[in-house]
């Protein structure tokens, strides 16, 4: 077997306005189908052990969590080696619900943006008001970053984990870190 | 800037987060139509100064379509809607009414 590595091997941008790191591997799990349905909902909470989260919430602890993706998609993080058995787990408790859980750990990369002005950084590439009353932890933004698709949410005041398409790491990393080049702070959000 | 409010996630962003499917409430005009509704499906559009009815999809947020009415000289958005519908609704008319007293397009008013 080879063994599975990160899009950017670690990448990391430590002298900027914030840090930018690539997260090692994340298991991630697409759940689509019906959240209105028990089977659905067990097996989501199920999987990543925590809550369901609300509409554009997210709900994560650690490297675990449910993100609410769209009013028919889940997004379910867990540990890298568990996603197979959790996979197998959901598909049971699924049982014949009309649903799916495929694993797209592979196809993801995910960051963290970190530093009393990450939210700058991505205030100056995605079209979000990431202004404190307006964004906070537990909530979750799919949106436009420059030129492709991303999802982030907050994991704490100051720090955001991002995921976007593995293909795409390079030039997201690359975004990241030049919007956080040294001075290139606005101040917009100090509070 | 046109900023849209989708009506699905409740996410409100500017356009870029979004894509713009045309114009709302076509009918189809399939095999066994005549050659007149077939012509008006396939190319007629409306193509006004003003009020205006649009499908959009969230297509880099929740992925969704919905419906938007918006005014194309001020950008300004009367509201979005639902695209599980066949014609505006009445609020979203009622506003529309509010704004640009006397508006029609198509059959609406
Ligand atoms: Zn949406």
């Amino acid at each position: 077997m080879s063994e599975p590595i990160t899009a950017l091997a670690g990448a990391a941008s430590e002298t900027g306005i914030a840090r930018i790191m690539e997260l090692s591997l994340q298991g991630m799990i697409t759940l689509r189908g019906d959240l209105a349905s028990s089977a659905v909902q067990k097996a989501a909470t199920g999987a990543a052990e925590v809550e369901m989260p609300g509409t554009n919430q997210a709900n994560c602890v650690e490297d675990r969590g449910i993100c609410w993706m769209s009013p028919d998609e889940l997004l379910i993080l867990c540990p890298y080696d568990m996603v197979a058995a959790n996979i197998d787990k959901m598909t049971e408790t699924l049982g014949n619900a009309h649903a799916l859980a495929v694993n797209v750990s592979d196809a993801r990369a995910a960051f963290r943006i970190t530093g009393t002005q990450a939210r700058e950084v991505l205030a100056k590439l995605c079209p979000v008001d990431l202004s404190l009353e307006n964004f906070a932890p537990g909530m979750f933004r799919r949106t436009r970053m420059a030129q492709v698709p991303a999802a982030f949410w907050m994991t704490d005041a100051e720090s955001f984990q991002l995921v976007c398409f593995r293909s795409q790491a390079r030039y997201v990393f690359d975004l990241l870190s030049i919007a956080a080049q040294p001075g290139s702070g606005v101040n917009a959000y100090l509070t | 800037m046109l900023t849209l409010t989708c009506p699905v996630c409740g996410v409100t962003a500017e356009e870029t987060e979004f894509h713009g499917g045309g114009e709302a409430h076509l009918k189809r005009f399939g095999p066994g139509a005549t050659d007149d509704d077939l012509e008006g499906y396939l190319f007629m559009r409306e193509n006004p100064r003003g009020v205006h009815f649009e499908r959009w999809r969230h297509a880099y947020g929740c992925g969704k379509w919905f419906h938007a009415a918006r005014c194309t000289t001020t950008l300004q958005v009367f509201g979005t809607y639902p695209a599980q519908t066949f014609e505006p609704p009445k609020e979203i008319c009622d506003k529309i009414s509010e704004a640009r007293p006397g508006w029609s397009w198509r059959a609406f008013k």
